[in-house]
């Protein structure tokens, strides 16, 4: 445990260490100043409902970029070799660095808050969407994080990692939106897989504890798989 | 537990069915540093990937300070410090974030910390470059970092993948120094191609080629057994052609001379190898024999076969004629 701990301060470090965090925060607020302001004076009214939607698709290129170097990149320069040499168990690695990732999400979505602060000098806003909203979002990010992570202990390549998850990312988000188009039988089960159907259950204020189990599934069974992919470099 | 501290037992290691190392057995004992010497691709890595737990053995198992390396990884783990080949470090942190980070990852806490960072500072000679990001360093502080956080938990035993390939001369001597020196109290295995770095280094050298030991011995050990040392002899050349025959054929028959051939003829120089029958020296010998037949005597010298012809007898097979760069001095 004091390891996990260890690892993803130094993770969490690490982002800010470099450009990488800083870039990746400024882009992610930038695109999100740009889509939330230019409709909102057109609905005029006090909300942040589109908000939550709006960031849940800025967070399907963000979380593979937060989370394509924490083992591919260990893997490329060969530091993994001196981190899986101490005294430390494979998940406790992977699970340091998923929450290194998931701490990056955390200020991310801090920085957020000035949207709804905002907000709510021009007119009264409710707060409890705004909570469901953001819990709804960390969910989503976390599970994206996990995906993403995974994609990482594939590959000892950033970009392939990134684009990877990005993808499965995408897929889970996307795959709501072609229900039409599938036959009824299955549809119901492709409902239930996609993100969508259960954010936007948990963003109306539905906190059913199957939504929350459903991402907190997700996150678990990625980050077993990225377990068993790493300690897959012993018998390879 | 006994002073065995390092204990493989038929280690075997197969990527996709191609063997890396093939029944591997060592035992290594307190206190001594081991020398793990053979060209590159012949399994050093990979033994000691599978030592350090990085990787796993396909068959064979090992005893690391006595934890099993399949059942106690982390017993393993706890007694060891190792420095990879690659001497890998996040670059991003600096010196001593990085030594801190590896100390928190050993297990160790407040006081600890802040006691072992200065005792390995000063061990590795870091104090310099402690506040340095580690990418800004030299490659010869890359490596004392390497060490240090090798060394962070005061392991019984040492892991160091070619320690010294990649630095300038200076820099592998003081790596070379500051293993020696850890290597008082410590076991350490290191693994290299350079043989001057073994006999100076270490006191026990295991020469493996092609994923398996072909020796195992003392530096001087080594060059006894494989080496009976030889005489390089000059002499004046003789216009006379078959003046080089006669003089090879002059050695030969000597009672004490086993083998004499002639491996160099340039500028009037006759150059002969001459390997003694037994151990004994064979110069006053070849002296007066000169001497009796009228040879112009030029040069002669004694040589003990070094650990580089050794090494390359045991992992290439015997040395080709005139292969050696050890022209005599007169």
């Amino acid at each position: 445990m004091q390891r996990t701990l260890t690892i993803a301060k130094r993770e969490f470090r690490g982002y800010f260490n470099s450009p990488s965090a800083y870039i990746v925060i400024c882009l992610f607020l930038l695109m999100m100043g740009f889509f939330f302001w230019n409709p909102f004076f057109l609905v005029n009214r006090a909300s942040v409902r589109s908000m939550y939607d709006l960031m849940a698709i800025l967070l399907l290129p963000t979380a593979p970029a937060l989370t394509m170097g924490l083992l591919a990149e260990e893997k490329r320069t060969g530091t993994i070799e001196i981190l899986l040499t101490m005294p430390v168990r494979d998940p406790e690695v992977i699970i340091g660095k998923y929450l290194a990732s998931l701490g990056l999400l955390c200020v991310l979505l801090l920085c957020t808050l000035a949207y709804p602060l905002s907000v709510s000098t021009r007119g009264h806003l409710d707060w409890g969407p705004v909570f469901a909203g953001y819990f709804a979002l960390l969910l989503q990010g976390g599970a994206m994080l996990a995906l993403g992570v995974l994609a990482s202990s594939w590959t000892d390549n950033q970009l392939i990692a990134f684009f990877t998850s990005g993808i499965i990312c995408f897929a889970f988000w996307v795959i709501s939106r072609f229900l039409p188009f599938i036959p009824q039988g299955i549809a119901s089960i492709v409902e239930w897989l996609s993100f969508d159907y259960h954010f936007q259950d948990i963003v109306r204020g539905v906190l059913d504890s199957r939504h929350v189990i459903y991402f907190l599934t997700v996150i678990g069974f990625s980050l077993a798989l990225a377990f068993r992919s790493l300690e897959s470099r012993r018998w390879s | 537990m006994s002073d065995v501290m390092i204990e493989a037992q038929g280690l075997t290691k197969r990527y996709d069915g191609i063997a890396a190392i093939e029944n591997v057995s060592m035992q290594v004992r307190r206190g001594e540093v081991l020398g793990f010497l053979g060209p590159n691709g012949a399994g050093k890595s990979t033994t000691m990937k599978i030592l350090t737990c990085f990787t796993s053995p396909t068959e064979g198992t090992a005893k690391v300070n006595g934890c099993d390396i399949t059942t106690d990884s982390l017993g393993v783990r706890r007694s060891l410090g190792y420095l990879p080949e690659s001497t890998a470090l996040y670059t991003d942190m600096l010196v001593l974030e990085y030594l801190e980070f590896a100390a928190e990852m050993r297990g160790l806490a407040g006081g600890d910390v802040r006691k072992r960072l200065k005792a390995v500072v000063e061990e590795t000679g870091l104090g310099d470059v402690i506040a340095k990001q580690i990418r800004a360093l030299s490659k010869g502080y890359k490596q004392r970092v390497g060490l240090a956080q090798a060394l962070i938990h005061e392991p019984p035993i040492l892991i160091l993948d070619e320690p010294m390939s990649g630095l300038d001369p200076n820099q592998a001597v003081e790596i070379r120094d500051l293993i020696k020196n850890i290597g008082r109290e410590r076991t350490v295995i290191l693994s290299t191609h350079n043989l001057a770095e073994v006999q100076v280094a270490c006191n026990r050298v295991l020469i493996i080629s092609k994923g398996r030991i072909v020796a195992d011995d003392t530096p001087d050990g080594l060059r006894d057994r494989a080496g009976k040392s030889r005489c390089v002899v000059t002499v004046q050349k003789h216009q006379d052609e078959s003046f080089a025959k006669l003089v090879e054929a002059t050695w030969k028959s000597l009672p004490s001379v086993e083998r004499a051939r002639l491996i160099e003829d340039e500028d009037g120089e006759l150059t002969y190898e001459i390997i003694p029958r037994g151990n004994e020296d064979v110069r006053p010998v070849l002296f007066k024999t000169a001497v009796d037949k009228g040879y112009t005597l030029l040069g002669l010298s004694r040589e003990g076969q070094n650990l580089e012809q050794v090494f390359r007898e045991l992992t290439t097979g015997p040395v080709a004629a005139n292969s050696g760069s050890t022209k005599a001095a007169a």
